[in-house]
Order: C-alpha cells, then structure tokens, then sequence
C-alpha cells in the first residue's frame, strides 16, 4: 500500500477517490497531496515526522471519504485544433464525426497534475484513443483542448505540451482570484459544447 | 514605509519566500528559493522570521535602489552572508555571480508584498505572486523587530556540492543504478525552476512496463525514453509520467538550487538514514546563526 518516494515524500497506492484526502491533509506534518489515477503522493515536513509515522496515521484513517457534491461543467469548444484533421484520419473519421465523438461523451475529472489547473478527464470514446505527438510542442496556448492515449484534458495555462489539440475553448479553467483556482475538481463532470 | 526599487532585475529576479505547500490538489506546485538554506540564512541573520520574503537572483545580481536606506543580507551566490547597511538614496549594485547560480537579495523587516494562499513566492509558470521583477518596481519592506545577529553563517552552510545525494526512485529497480552513480552528467542550459536537464551517458531502463501516471517529489530524477534525466525543481510539474530513478535528498537541494548550466554533477545513494541525519545537522547548524 505504501511506496517510498524520498526522504521527505511517500506513496499511498489505490484509487484516490476511495481515500478521505481532506483527513490526510489534515495528519501532523503532512504539507501537501498529490493525487493521480492510482495513488496519492503524500508529502510531509520531515523534521516533524517521519514515514512511519504518517503511514501509521493514514491506516487509522476511516476508510469512507466524505460524499462530495459533483458539478456538471459545460465548457463551449472550438473544434478547430491543429491535430483535429491527424486525429480523425488516424480512426478513419471526418471531423465532424471525431467532433461530434469527442463532445458526445461524458468526462469525469481523475485528477488535477502536471501544471495548475490541468484535469486529467477520463472517459474518452475508445474510437479516438491517439498516442501522444512523438515531439512535444513548446507552446501549447492556453484553453487548447488535447487528447492523449485514453485521456482528454484542457490546458489551463500557455506551457508545453505533448497532447494531440483538436479545439480550443475561452473558458478560464485556472484564476488565481478564484477559490479553489482551478474551475475543475476531482469527481466533478465533464461535457464539450462544440461552437 | 522603506522600499526597495529595482534598477535592474539582472538576468531573472523574483520575489521568494518558502513557498506555498498544499495546493497540490489544483496541480500547482510549492514554488519558493530555490536554496531555501540561503534565504533562511539571510532572514536569520537580519533576525526576520526565516520566511521572510527576498529577492532570488539568476546568475547574475541586480542593481537596487533604497531610497530610506536598509539594512541588507545577501546570502548565496551573492556571497555576504553578514548584515550590511544601505544608507538613505545609496545603490547597491551586484556583479555576475562567480560561484553559483542563485543569489539572495534579503531586507530586515522582509519585503511587505502581496501573499497569495499565505506566500509570497512566484511560481512563474501559473502566475502566482506576479512574474519576474522589472526595472523600476517598488517592493515595500516590512517592520523591522529586535536586534539584528552579529553572529556569522558557519561556513558548512555556505558550502554546496556538485556531488548530490539521493535516495533510490520509485522505479529505481527499472535501472542500473550502480552505471547512474559511476556517470558524470552536465547541467543542460535549458535548466530552470522547473527542472533541470542533464545530459550524459543515456540511462536504459531494463523495464519495459508503462508507468501510470503518478505524482512526482521535489529533487524526483526521471527519465524519459531517450535516458537523459531531469531533475524536476521548485516550480515542477506535479505529477509525471516518467520512471524516476532516484530523489535528491532535502540536506542536498540548496546545492540543487546553486547549480549553473554547465556544471558537472556525479550522483551516490545513501539510506534514507542517512538523508535525516544530514538535514538534522543541517537544521543544528541552521540554529547556531
């Protein structure tokens, strides 16, 4: 269940939805969480504890989080993308059916990573499943809206980034003035409008 | 009020303090110094709490104006480390660092800025706490409380390495991490905040398992296909999908944070005893100032 990760770091392994993070957050010395899609990495003060310790702490942990309310976000996309054309081509599609593929499904945010505010969104339609772009770009604009192997994600801020773009959306996703500051939360759901 | 107006920021200059854990969850990482030991150092000295917001400097220092005096601590690559006076109007004005890559700019009283989520600290790349300083900024300076330390920083604080130690990865078992600690590898000057790239003899991971993407640690060293390892920094991403082959140990990351591009660096594991007991000599020492 746990995995050293450095002196000052562990992982807790399992599905994140099913730890009460708010609670680990809480364990004496633990400083920050960085959840993913099949663990949590817990980082803590080490001058004021130790892995033992929070290992000990988060077993003694009740097991059930608490039931968070979900928000079902609509987020307008411009399905215009540099990738769109390689992408649909790839599955044999036109754009108007990979478009059509993408905003049709349901997403459910796995986890906030890489960069503030990007959520990684699960539950893109196997049919446009594409591997990542073999060189990455060096900017990828703010409010582009990639796919990369079975995930779909929106990229908050202008950073690089390997994922195929097939739109764009003027959504803020990450506002420093906004609490929390990333629009999307872990659970929370998911749809694209195309415009 | 006192201030402090920039000059010059030199080549990059930013406001720091010891960052902004527990945002992890909106993927935002701690930012803060980059050798956390300077600024603490220099805040202790001035005798503000050791948190104090400073002015972390890139490679070279800047040129500073006080326009009601101060009094100062330039520690790190700045190479002060005693308290200095600033007369009224007086321009400080800083060289291109010799030794090191980051120098630290620190006031008594600290720099009274804006804090976002409780720190001051820049995080470049999402924006908090404002961009890099710009010539002509003003940064107020805060109160100053009781009697500046005539105490000096021992010198094995002052001290950095270019030999890191590190605690084994979480796919430490994909490599041969024995080729790893026998390698010299070179700090790549596309080296900043986020990361730092090395380059040298490519790792080949023996593995040929995906990793899921997972969360990344401070001072995490992964790998990517091609075997030239990053080592992911103060402002780094916050989760990763690269196997990491080992983690600096938190006594060595000051010394992360003094490295140059160009720089030649060598690896050694020790125990994760072993890295506790280098930061708890590290925090003894730290005390004595």
């Amino acid at each position: 269940m746990f995995r050293f990760a450095s002196d000052q770091a562990l992982y807790v392994d399992g599905p994140p939805e099913a730890m009460d993070l708010a609670a680990m957050s809480r364990i004496p010395g633990v400083v920050n969480l960085h959840p993913a899609y099949a663990s949590v990495l817990v980082v803590f003060d080490p001058l004021r504890t130790g892995h033992r310790a929070v290992e000990q702490e988060i077993l003694a942990l009740p097991g059930r989080p608490l039931h968070l309310p979900r928000t079902h976000h609509y987020i307008p996309v411009r399905y215009d993308g540099p990738d769109l054309d390689a992408v649909a081509a790839l599955h044999g599609l036109s754009r108007d059916e990979a478009t059509a593929l993408h905003a049709g499904a349901i997403y459910t945010v796995a986890f906030l990573g890489f960069a503030p505010g990007f959520a990684y969104l699960s539950g893109l339609p196997e049919a446009l499943r594409t591997p990542r772009l073999a060189t990455p770009r060096k900017v990828v604009p703010a409010g582009s809206v990639g796919i990369a192997g079975q995930q779909t994600g929106v990229y908050p801020l202008e950073t690089p980034g390997g994922w195929q773009l097939i739109g764009h959306t003027d959504v803020r996703m990450f506002d420093v003035e906004r609490t929390p500051m990333s629009l999307l939360q872990p659970g929370d759901r998911v749809s694209f409008e195309p415009v | 009020m006192r201030r402090v107006v920039v000059e010059s920021p030199g080549l990059l200059a930013t406001v720091q303090d010891l960052g902004r854990p527990g945002y992890g969850l909106q993927g935002v990482s701690r930012a803060g110094a980059a050798d956390a030991l300077a600024l603490r150092i220099g805040n202790r000295l001035l005798r503000n709490a050791e948190g104090a917001a400073a002015i972390e400097m890139t490679l070279t220092g800047g040129r500073f104006v006080f326009p009601e005096g101060a009094e100062i601590a330039l520690t790190g690559a700045a190479e002060g480390y005693s308290v200095q006076r600033i007369a009224p109007g007086e321009t400080l004005r800083l060289g291109s660092f010799v030794h090191g890559a980051r120098g630290y700019l620190c006031v008594r009283g600290g720099l009274a800025v804006p804090r976002i989520a409780s720190s001051a600290s820049t995080h470049l790349l999402s924006g908090l706490g404002g961009g890099p300083l710009r010539k002509g900024e003003v940064l107020p300076i805060g109160p100053a409380h009781g009697e500046i330390a005539d105490g000096a920083a021992p010198m094995a604080l002052r001290t950095y390495s270019k030999e890191l130690r590190v605690t084994r990865g979480p796919q430490a078992d994909w490599f041969d991490c024995d080729r790893f600690a026998q390698g010299e590898y070179e700090v790549s000057t596309e080296s900043n905040r986020m990361g730092l790239r090395l380059t040298g003899e490519p790792i080949v991971s023996s593995h040929d398992g995906q990793m899921v993407t997972e969360g990344v640690a401070l001072g995490a060293i992964q790998v990517p296909a091609g075997g030239q390892p990053i080592l992911l920094f103060v402002d780094q991403q916050t989760t990763g999908g690269y196997p990491k082959i080992a983690n600096v140990i938190t006594a060595d990351l000051p010394s992360v944070g003094q490295l140059r591009p160009r720089d030649r660096i060598r690896f050694q594991f020790v125990s994760p005893e072993e890295a506790l007991a280098a930061l708890r000599a590290q925090e003894a020492l730290l005390a004595c100032i």
